[in-house]
């Protein structure tokens, strides 16, 4: 294996592109470095991202919005306020990966590009309507993250395309969002289900709405029948139950030693519930 | 396979090695600077036996390759005590008796001093949490916590 310290993200994606043997870009190294060591993948050449100028900061921009560098780890993440003031639930589910050792390594673009279904980032960057920069040989694209993933460890990603930054919108007024995660203790385990859901208020009414699921599909979900149950609703008891209902009818989960099918169906409705109160009580709204 | 050269400074300590790009962080420790308090548990990030310091954040240098520590600055539990004056967090463990086997102490002891550098007057429940990544197999952790607060009550005082 050859490890290689490009200084630009063109120069990145040329030796990916060009590389003779399999490639994998180095950010946090939480997902790359274990397949390594457990000998289930070792690339021939390993590109760590880390040199690349930018790649570690947090801006936002004069529209409010939120640019975020490739190697941004958890903890820096959890530490910066303004952004989490803005996109609590995002910040925490980023948190919720790993221990305190992971969070100081781990970034929010590694956790969307090893493509677990379970990952805890992902859903609540498809609520927040997060985008991301991409270069490849064929030039530059700016994609939703709900189109990254296509499958477990698969991505849209093209050989010698890669991530260069993490867009998140603008707040904005009477918005907020949440995210939770179901797993059988408190801490350092994987999601058997996660819900994420971003909405904006107008008065006591839901005006927008964007829900997400994860880990009850082969990617994370973005569920819009369950934005639509509660867009025009002030999150009563009726828009509730037809949120979890939703949630559940889009789930298509698999049984395995985390959860059954019909338990994670279950637990998809009961959080998306949870969820969206809280992230309801965020944007201002009373209920 | 070609080795790379690293320039790093350890507890301090102007260092330079050569490593295998597949090295970790935690194999160029023990192995080629016989730093060995660092511990290799799972190998896999999971059991924080081999937590040290990269540039003040605590990570698991199992998941951090040799070559990564190129121009960085790395503490681990080697550099805690003052020549024979242990780290107040040192000597309370074992004023606490809380260690046994003594495989995750070195680990344990490099996260408790970056969450007193970063809350000098934690909870129990937050130096749980902050630890949930350092497991011990032998004290069932009251031990571990207990004295950790109370380094920490020691640390503010003297302070």
């Amino acid at each position: 294996m050859q490890y290689l310290t490009p200084t630009s993200f063109k120069d990145a994606s040329a030796l990916a592109a060009g590389a003779k043997g399999t490639s994998r870009f180095l950010a946090g190294g939480t997902d790359v470095l274990v397949q390594m060591r457990a000998d289930i993948f070792t690339p021939d050449i390993l590109i760590d991202l880390k040199h690349i100028p930018g790649v570690a900061d947090i801006t936002q921009e004069a529209d409010g919005s939120w640019t975020t560098g490739v190697a941004v780890p958890g903890a820096v993440l959890r530490e910066h306020q303004a952004l989490g003031r803005d996109w609590p639930g995002l910040v925490e589910a980023v948190d919720l990966i790993g221990s305190t050792q992971v969070q100081g390594r781990a970034t929010m673009v590694g956790n969307l590009c090893n493509a677990s279904p379970a990952a805890d980032a992902v859903p609540a960057m498809i609520a927040a309507g997060v985008e991301v920069s991409i270069i490849g040989p064929g030039g530059t694209r700016r994609e939703k993250v709900e189109n990254i993933a296509t499958g477990p460890g698969q991505t849209s990603l093209a050989k010698g395309e890669l991530i260069t930054a993490v867009h998140i919108p603008a707040r904005g007024t009477n918005g907020g969002d949440a995210y939770l995660r179901f797993i059988p203790r408190t801490e350092m385990d994987i999601a058997v289900v996660g819900c994420g859901i971003n909405l904006r208020l107008d008065g006591n009414t839901i005006t927008e709405a964007r829900v997400a699921l994860g880990a009850v599909a082969p990617t994370a979900l973005l569920v819009k029948e369950a934005a639509r149950a509660i867009i025009g609703t002030s999150l009563d008891e009726e828009a509730l139950v037809a949120l979890s209902a939703a949630s559940i009818a889009a789930c298509n989960p698999i049984d395995d030693k985390r959860g059954t099918i019909k338990f994670r169906k279950h637990i998809a409705g009961v959080l998306a519930r949870r969820v969206a109160l809280e992230a309801y009580a965020r944007a201002g709204g009373t209920s | 396979m070609n080795n790379i050269h690293v320039t790093t400074t350890v507890n301090g300590d102007a260092v330079e090695f050569l490593c295998d790009p597949r090295e970790t962080l935690l194999d160029v420790l023990r192995d080629r600077l016989t730093l060995t308090g660092a511990k290799e548990g799972c190998g896999t990030g999971d059991c924080g036996a081999c937590s040290v310091l990269l540039d003040g954040r605590l990570v698991s240098s199992c998941l951090v390759l040799g070559a990564e520590a190129e121009g960085k600055s790395i503490e681990t539990v080697e550099g805690m005590a003052n020549g024979e004056v242990l780290h107040p967090l040192q000597r309370k463990l074992i004023e606490h008796a809380a260690l046994q086997c003594g495989i995750c102490s070195p680990g344990i002891l490099i996260a408790a001093k970056a969450l007193l550098k970063k809350n000098p007057d934690p909870t129990e429940s937050e130096v749980r949490f902050w630890l949930a990544g350092n497991l011990c197999r032998c004290t069932g952790y009251d031990k571990i916590i207990r004295a950790i607060q109370d380094a920490a009550a020691e640390m503010r005082g003297a302070a």
